[in-house]
């Protein structure tokens, strides 16, 4: 079977997870590429309470648009961790903001913790770069792409004006999972 | 020079490959799952000089793009299920009236409202028989956003050739989610444009056999005046009773797409692992890639699966598929409704294998896992 690679973003609504993914299957599929699918919640599910986007990354094309076996999640928010970290598999990893999930569900794989939201508002000064925080922990956690691709999708995604803060936002997200990652 | 490449919706690779074949006018009325289409023709075509209405009603939009058409415009409308229902007798009225146009279905739930915002692909025989009366009917399924836009580009050359209607149906899955589009050069896939009159406009029948099964057909607002009619008529468009004239033109309206030049025209499948096959998934748009999926699984297990795949779903591609009933020992049809395909494929292959269906209508998609388990049990 070919090698497919499958990550979940979840959150509240309008934390900015489905561009997370977005920028994610660009760095892959336009920057690397490589191929990848991205979907998200849609409809009724994705208007407040918790919403997801899905990429599915490969090197050959992509058949089955939807997870299957989840390689790696996240979790913005406890409802979302409730309703979306699962079927991780085994050996998988799940990464939760620190100070909104306070118990992780558990499973046969690693679960990470980084405060997310307290970094964009204390480090950066925005909340609304958490997303791209979480992104660049994501990419730093699982490896999928490439730290510079990452880098690139998320500077071809944001205006001018607002490129030093989000290339800021990605470097502390990478840099602060790599620390966790060191231990 | 590099060709461009964007990350796009199934919905926005639509819009780009109807702009792509010139499509210079739209008319709609927003649906989920649908709307993206109409949301990009209402930027773009006001910059090409096209023409984006949003009508009052489903049956408005789908008027106002034959009344574009007949005037010479390349025209598009998009929906969903219900929408599609409303413009049901007015698919008819093009079919009479042999006007070209491409009419998108993003297949949801159904019927009636169904379920708004999940996938389905309950619509694949309204696509046949919506409308009433006996008619032809050009249906195209793709299943991926690449192939959305090639898709979307043949329907347009096919309505232009063909001068009908042509449907492109899929569903919500591949409508919203996004993959990597290569942006063909102009020139790059063949563009068709409806032929124009050769005979000046005193000689002018806008059905004149002559010509072949597909008369050319005239502008409106051109030198050239004419009468159209949702009414059986004659080669001048006026209506008539005449038997042998009604029967002629029946007849003439299913040959020009049934006929065996046309079907080698129309018809396009793909067909992955089949030579060896023992078991063949038919599936078609999304469901595919589940089937895609399951057969390289089942090939890893040992069992000789393969998949055909009709990108054509309408005319049906009968002769290829009775071929491969006499070949395999089963046929197992993979359907995000309660079963219409397979029984398009029951009357093809009749008695020379198993066939058995898989079907899902929960609003989530079939899974690989769905597929694999019917194959196991029919073999």
């Amino acid at each position: 079977m070919a090698e497919r690679y499958e990550l979940r973003f979840s959150g509240a609504g309008g934390q900015g997870l489905i561009t997370a993914g977005i920028i994610l299957a660009e760095a892959a599929s336009i920057i690397e590429g490589r191929h990848a699918v991205q979907s998200q919640s849609y409809g009724p599910e994705a208007r407040g309470g918790a919403s997801k986007s899905e990429v599915i990354i490969g090197d050959e094309p992509i058949d089955y648009p939807k997870a299957t076996v989840v390689d790696a999640c996240l979790a913005m928010t406890q409802e979302a961790a409730d309703k979306y970290a699962v079927g991780i598999k085994d050996g998988g990893v799940l990464l939760v903001d620190s100070d909104f999930v306070k118990n992780p569900p558990q499973g046969n794989y690693k679960v990470y913790s980084l405060p997310i939201m307290r970094t964009a508002k204390v480090d950066v000064g925005r909340e609304i770069v958490a997303n791209v925080i979480a992104l660049g922990a994501m990419i730093a956690l699982t490896g999928v792409v490439k730290r510079e691709s990452g880098e690139q999708a998320v500077l071809a995604k944001v205006p001018e004006a607002f490129k030093d803060l989000n290339k800021k936002a990605y470097s502390l997200g990478f840099d602060k999972m790599k620390e966790v990652l060191a231990g | 020079m590099a060709k461009k490449i964007a990350l796009l919706q199934g919905n926005e690779a639509c819009a780009q490959g109807a702009l792509y074949a010139g499509c210079n006018f739209f008319g709609g009325y927003p649906i989920t799952p649908s709307t993206e289409i109409a949301e990009v023709m209402a930027g773009e075509l006001p910059k090409i000089g096209g023409k984006f209405i949003q009508m009052e009603d489903e049956i408005g939009a789908i008027a106002s793009i034959i009344g574009a058409s007949l005037a010479g415009s390349k025209v598009l409308t998009a929906s969903s299920g219900p929408g599609i229902s409303l413009k049901q007798e007015l698919i008819g009225y093009a079919c009479i009236a042999e006007v070209p146009c491409v009419i998108i279905n993003v297949m949801r739930g159904g019927p009636s409202t169904g379920m708004p915002t999940g996938p389905g692909q309950s619509d694949v025989m309204q696509a046949r028989w919506g409308t009433h009366g006996d008619h032809a009917a050009i249906a195209l399924c793709p299943a991926s956003c690449q192939e959305i836009f090639t898709e979307t580009v043949r329907a347009f050359n096919l309505a232009e050739k063909y001068r009908m209607p042509v449907q492109v149906l899929y569903d919500e899955i591949v409508g919203h989610m996004r993959e990597r589009i290569v942006f063909p050069e102009p020139g790059e896939l063949e563009v068709i444009d409806r032929p124009a009159p050769s005979v000046p406009p005193e000689k002018y029948k806008p059905f004149d056999t002559s010509f072949g099964d597909v008369p050319p057909l005239a502008a409106y607002g051109s030198d050239y005046r004419f009468h159209v009619t949702g009414l059986n008529k004659a080669e001048d468009g006026f209506p008539t009773t005449k038997a042998e004239l009604v029967d002629a033109e029946e007849r003439r309206q299913i040959r020009k797409v049934e006929c065996p030049e046309a079907r080698a025209d129309i018809e396009s499948n793909e067909e992955y692992l089949i030579d060896d096959a023992e078991v063949v998934v038919l599936a078609y748009g999304s469901t595919s890639r589940s089937a895609r999926y399951a057969v390289n699984e089942l090939r890893e297990q040992g069992i000789k699966a393969g998949m055909f795949r009709p990108i054509t779903l309408w005319p049906f591609p009968e002769k290829r598929v009775a071929q491969i009933g006499e070949q395999v020992k089963a046929i197992v049809v993979p359907e995000m409704n309660l079963g219409q395909m397979i029984f398009e494929v029951e009357r093809v292959v009749k008695n020379s294998c198993k066939l058995a269906g898989v079907h899902r209508v929960d609003g989530d998609p079939l899974t690989p896992s769905q597929i694999i388990d019917q194959v196991k049990e029919v073999l």
